[in-house]
């Protein structure tokens, strides 16, 4: 049995936080066509609509956006398709989901970028690749920054591995500085990371496991950001930033106005290197976690504003290509449904981080970074894309019933604060909480 | 992940100190000269991804001393050659009657995988760079027979404790009971994080001042092939950290010297260190079966 979806949805009795449009109050919302037609103080949208959902003690909020998501279509469809992996981001309140381009093959050709926009692909939410910055993500060629960005992209990286070689990166920032096209870096500097699979600190050292240093970010994230600084309209975003010095690095770019951005996911403002305990390969990724003082530093920039994003890095892999030796493990972990619940818990709960702060972080500051006109806000005009949310739900996470293809998460089994309620997708329910 | 199966013994860490106290104790009264079949019908899994020469003999002897049947499985000539995961070849092993596997393994770790899978006793044998528990428990068997106990001593660890499973498990044991330890040798080999591993751990650059008043010394083997890409050169090495007879004059007057072996002769220590009258290096060895023997019986839970 399908059901009909309607026209025009009248979302009433909730909280509105709209960062971008400085909106923290109780708010009807009117969505028609795919659109947002009306915000309005309760009771005053007049006029009927087709359906309408009752919001009352729930917090109503711009969709979601997640600048950084592994969807593994194509080739890896036994990890991940876009169908399952959208059917999470839903469930995690996101609207919207940009892929990494490390598929089989890379993402580095229009035609590609095309094919996962397709309907076919069976996406439940907007979904928007990013290509490939070098062909094949081999970090020599440029790929067509051009082409790629007409045929729908909305950025380039190596994602999985660095832009190491300076004249490259110099070359994508001139290029993306004439598209206005954003290059997203993975920071690492992968001739001191080889064979390495956690942090280097006091628990590697215990565990005897080789260790990529804080360093191996932070030289990057610094050799890059002075290259944003010297290329005029170069814009630079750092995905999954970790470390305390790569966001002193980002901070001293933003303080000399060049356009750099930067994410930071859930696990690093959550956990630290020592969770790792005895060689659990759900706490295996990379970046890996970092030391308390990296978290730390991480939570202060987040209050702050030196941190525009946060993104999950959602990772899925299938249960063999985890349970193997630690240092034969796949890195990455899902994160999708875990991250508001995450940032609500972790951020607001116990670090008292605004609940206006928290929602900026996922809806206007990343639709900035990646300039994803018409999302971010749900001012009149804007795309018909929201996300309910009750912040003070309790309830607690099970990885088998995770809606992705994949269970590779360290947050298995744990109590949340802040759930959401309802994600709505141009104007369509796209998930509903029980 | 399921909790390791009783008996097993992945490491020194997070052993009981009672545990350790029983062990030793055990080992010190198991003579493989005079054979009992405690574990007669037992068969026990010598379980090799890596070379090993004493420590898979003397594991052999203590299971064979003991009455259990062994078999030896490496990764060359196996199923692990094409491909089996870890997790698979512990499965097959228990299902042909495996009582209990002895592990060693490349990758740290790798014997907690096992054992989180299996419902069988996993001894690790040496797993990468982490730990090598059986070698900590003979070391201290070794000094407990020459010192009375083990409290109040000084030690000296000496070479690339970087890449030493040994290091890190002699330390985990011997601080517990309150040896107090300097860790000694270049950057490279000797990081400033290395204190971090267990309280009472100190670091120092300077061999003198590692030896001075030190009841124990152990050596390190040093691999040539890790100086190679090292920014210290073998010269250097030798002239600032090989142990001679000149420095050990520097400890105790009955300071012991042991090494976990192969020693390199020439290398980490002269020929007239390694056969001088305080080497206990051969000792050693020679321990090395009676505390497997007690390793064993406990795993099967015979230690009795």
């Amino acid at each position: 049995m399908t059901r009909v979806q309607p026209m025009s949805l009248l979302i009433k009795g909730g909280h509105l936080i709209d960062p971008a449009a400085k909106i923290n109050a109780p708010m009807d919302l009117l969505l028609r066509d795919g659109r947002v037609t009306e915000v309005a103080p309760p009771n005053k949208i007049r006029g009927s609509a087709d359906d309408s959902f009752d919001a009352k003690s729930l917090i109503v909020a711009p969709g979601f956006i997640d600048l950084h998501v592994h969807l593994r279509e194509p080739g890896q469809a036994y990890k991940e398709t876009i169908a399952s992996g959208t059917a999470a981001a839903a469930a995690g309140g996101f609207t919207t989901v940009c892929t990494m381009p490390n598929t089989q093959p890379v993402v580095d050709t229009p035609d590609w970028v095309s094919w996962l926009r397709q309907p076919e692909r069976g996406g439940l939410v907007n979904v928007f690749p990013i290509a490939a910055a070098t062909r094949g993500s081999k970090g020599g060629t440029l790929t067509d920054f051009a082409a790629l960005q007409r045929a729908g992209a909305v950025a380039v990286t190596d994602d999985g591995k660095p832009i190491l070689d300076d004249d490259v990166m110099r070359m994508a920032l001139r290029l993306g500085a004439e598209l206005n096209f954003p290059v997203v870096q993975h920071a690492e500097d992968t001739r001191v990371t080889e064979n390495c699979s956690m942090h280097a600190g006091p628990s590697s050292f215990r565990l005897g496991l080789r260790a990529m240093p804080a360093s191996a970010e932070a030289t990057i994230v610094d050799r890059d950001v002075t290259l944003a600084q010297q290329i005029p309209q170069s814009r630079l975003h750092i995905a999954h930033l970790s470390t305390s010095d790569g966001l002193k690095a980002v901070r001293r770019g933003k303080r000399a106005k060049a356009r750099v951005t930067c994410e930071v996911t859930p696990h690093h403002f959550t956990l630290i290197d020592e969770n790792v305990g005895e060689y659990d390969t759900n706490f295996k990724m990379n970046p890996p976690l970092r030391s308390a003082a990296d978290r730390e530093a991480i939570l202060v920039a987040l209050a702050d504003g030196t941190v525009d994003a946060i993104a999950t890095d959602h990772a899925p892999h299938a249960r063999h290509e985890k349970a193997v030796e630690f240092e034969r493990a796949a890195f990455g972990i899902i994160g999708l449904e875990t991250a508001l619940a995450l940032a609500i818990t972790r951020l607001h709960r116990d670090h008292r981080i605004p609940l206006t702060r928290v929602v900026e972080l996922f809806t206007s500051g990343p639709a900035r970074v990646f300039d994803l006109n018409g999302r971010g806000s749900l001012v009149r005009g804007s795309f018909a894309d929201v996300t309910v949310f009750d912040p003070k739900r309790r309830w607690m996470f099970e990885a088998r019933k995770s809606r992705s293809a994949s269970q590779n998460t360290p947050f298995d089994g744990w109590q949340f604060t802040g759930r959401v309620i309802a994600t709505i997708v141009g104007g369509k329910m796209a998930y509903r909480a029980d | 992940m399921n909790t390791p199966a009783r008996g097993s013994l992945l490491g020194i860490e997070h052993l009981d100190t009672q545990e350790i106290e029983g062990l030793l104790k055990l080992a010190r009264r198991m003579n493989p000269q005079k054979p009992r079949r405690l574990l007669r019908g037992k068969r026990v899994v010598l379980l090799f991804y890596e070379a090993s020469t004493r420590t898979r003999t003397s594991f052999e002897f203590a299971a064979k001393a003991l009455g259990a049947t062994t078999t030896l499985v490496q990764s060359s000539g196996s199923s692990i050659e094409k491909g089996e995961s870890v997790i698979d070849t512990g499965y097959t092993l228990r299902a042909v009657g495996a009582d209990c596997i002895v592990m060693r393994h490349p990758s740290a770790g790798a014997p907690h995988l096992m054992a989180a899978h299996l419902d069988i006793p996993i001894v690790n044998a040496g797993d990468g760079m982490h730990e090598h528990p059986s070698q900590a428990l003979l070391d201290a068997v070794t000094i407990l027979k020459h010192k009375k106990s083990l409290r109040g001593l000084q030690a000296a660890i000496v070479g690339d404790i970087f890449h030493s499973r040994v290091a890190r498990s002699a330390c985990h044991l011997l601080t517990r009971f309150g040896v107090k330890i300097t860790l000694c040798g270049p950057p490279e080999f000797v990081p400033e994080v290395a204190a971090t591993l267990a309280p009472g751990l100190r670091v120092t650059r300077h061999i003198e001042d590692a030896l001075r008043g030190t009841d124990i010394v152990m050596l390190l083997r040093v691999q040539k092939e890790r100086l190679a890409g090292q920014k210290i050169r073998v010269q250097d090495y030798i002239a600032r950290y090989q142990m001679t007879s000149g420095r050990l004059k520097l400890a105790k007057q009955n300071a012991i010297v042991m090494h976990p072996g192969p020693i390199i002769r020439g290398l980490e220590l002269t020929a007239e260190v390694a056969d001088g009258a305080q080497s206990a290096i051969v000792d050693e060895v020679h321990n090395g079966v009676p505390t497997r023997m007690a390793i064993l019986a406990r795993a099967l839970g015979k230690a009795r």
